[in-house]
């Protein structure tokens, strides 16, 4: 049955997920829908990273299913590389490659994996430094940027692949305050052109004001979710309340 | 060039310092062409020992425990045996079971000369140093670095090309240099399956000339020189692939 866009572009359900006697993932179930933006939060060792990474296939799930676009992710014979075109992920590291220059960052992989034309790509790559605002840092390498530069880099880089869905994961973690706003910027504009977005963030604030939809997870298990409004004025499970009581 | 031939005639002469490689034509050539061939024994060498230790620790990485232990049994070896030894092995012992070919001249000669038994044995010899060398960089590269590539559709291979080598080249470089000077020093152990390197073409001399004290002089100089040459260069390569923002 192919995929059309009127459908949900991610489908998970019920995800399995163990390592070693750690189950970390119980059985997780929700649709993300084309140009949905939707926030997942929850305490530390809740299985929300691992999640986003089951969902480009960083990591195998052992029970459910995943369907991007209509094609299974829990399958051996999964075609990885026509997925990760589908899925872009930025995460809470940038893991920038530190050899190459911002742009040349941008510019490796739809060159050395799609195999576009060079010039092409990089007209692509400074349009999309553009954006992200560092235009003038093309020729920087990651050892001279800041975080909050390095992590707007990680972002052009995955978009430079033209993904329909991208993941973030914790991404704004490891930044100092101060330079949060500027990749909080960028990925608020990002959904305001209608990019599916995938996020797992501690910032209340910004899943409240970005999010279409907010999943609360727990133990490996979602406990609770809804539209953002709903979700943060009326909690209804205990331990939504109480997280969301130490955090706000 | 005559002036030069006769200030060492001279020395000789007032001295008894007697250096024929810079008066004598016959001398100069043998030790000139002693010189050219140490040089590329060395060039040929590093190039093949870096192959090798590049593919070396690629297949280390690879799923099949098969082929780990065969690079594993091959660094064992070639590791824990002297060098002149696998030289002798090499030449005598493999080379003795090889069918003799006839040449243009008509006469039965081996079908690998003693230059390619040494190249062989050298390149194998240093190689195994150098699959321990890249393993040892490669492991340095973190896992979420990879992770990121993998993440931008890289297959296994190409971010082994792209991403992991080039950074573990950077932290492999100073081993690398170690070995590859040693690698240049190992290459006078040819001269005991007469391949006509600078010690060779040294020993030549002094036994004609019975000028023992001054070749010697004049080889320990000349592999200070080429040595030199060759920390000179790797350092220039160390220098040029520096990460600006980072130590390495």
């Amino acid at each position: 049955m192919a995929w059309t866009p009127d459908q949900p572009i991610i489908r998970i359900a019920d995800v399995h997920k163990s390592f070693g006697p750690i189950e970390v993932l119980k059985g997780v179930t929700f649709d993300v829908r084309k140009g949905e933006v939707i926030c997942v939060i929850g305490p530390s060792g809740s299985g929300k990273s691992t999640l986003l990474r089951c969902v480009n296939a960083l990591v195998p799930i052992e029970r459910g299913s995943i369907l991007v676009e209509g094609q299974e992710v829990n399958d051996p014979k999964l075609d990885k590389l026509a997925l990760r075109r589908k899925v872009g992920m930025v995460f809470q590291q940038y893991n920038l490659f530190p050899h190459k220059t911002a742009l040349q960052n941008v510019m490796m992989a739809p060159i050395h994996v799609l195999k576009q034309d060079r010039n092409e790509v990089e007209a692509r790559a400074i349009a999309l430094l553009r954006k992200v605002r560092l235009a003038e840092k093309a020729a920087a390498y990651p050892g001279e940027l800041s975080g909050g530069q390095q992590q707007r880099v990680a972002i052009a880089r995955s978009l430079a692949m033209n993904p329909d869905v991208m993941l973030f994961d914790e991404v704004t973690a490891a930044l100092d305050p101060e330079t949060v706003k500027e990749v909080l910027v960028a990925i608020r504009e990002l959904a305001a052109e209608g990019m599916t977005c995938m996020i797992v963030t501690h910032e209340m604030g910004f899943a409240r004001e970005l999010a279409h939809h907010i999943y609360f997870t727990d133990r490996g298990v979602i406990v609770e979710h809804g539209p953002p409004t709903d979700f943060f004025a009326c909690p209804r499970d205990p331990r939504t309340k109480e997280f969301l009581s130490q955090i706000l | 060039m005559d002036t030069v031939a006769d200030w060492f005639k001279w020395l000789y002469a007032a001295h008894g310092i007697n250096l024929t490689i810079f008066y004598d034509p016959l001398d100069g050539n043998r030790f000139l062409r002693g010189i050219g061939t140490t040089l590329g024994l060395s060039a040929i060498c590093i190039a093949l020992s870096m192959v090798i230790g590049i593919v070396g620790a690629w297949v280390q990485g690879a799923r099949s425990a098969l082929l780990r232990r065969l690079v594993q049994g091959y660094i064992q070896f070639f590791r824990n045996t002297p060098p002149l030894i696998q030289l002798y092995f090499f030449y005598f012992a493999v080379g003795s079971l090889l069918p003799r070919v006839t040449d243009m001249h008509g006469a039965q000669v081996p079908p690998v000369s003693n230059i390619t038994w040494a190249i062989i044995s050298f390149s194998f010899f240093a190689g195994a140093f150098n699959v321990e060398i890249f393993r040892a960089g490669i492991e340095a590269v973190p896992r979420a670095t990879i992770e990121a590539a993998e993440a931008l559709g890289y297959s296994r291979l190409k971010a082994y090309i792209h991403v992991v080598l080039p950074l573990a080249f950077r932290v492999s470089l100073p081993a690398l240099n170690n070995n590859l000077v040693n690698l240049v020093k190992t290459t006078t152990l040819s001269y005991a399956i007469g391949v006509p390197e600078l010690l060779y073409a040294a020993a030549q001399i002094w036994s004609e000339v019975l000028n023992v004290r001054e070749m010697m002089n004049v080889l320990l100089i000349s592999y200070v020189a080429i040595v030199g040459a060759l920390v000179l260069v790797m350092n220039r390569w160390e220098r040029a692939m520096r990460m600006p923002g980072y130590g390495v």
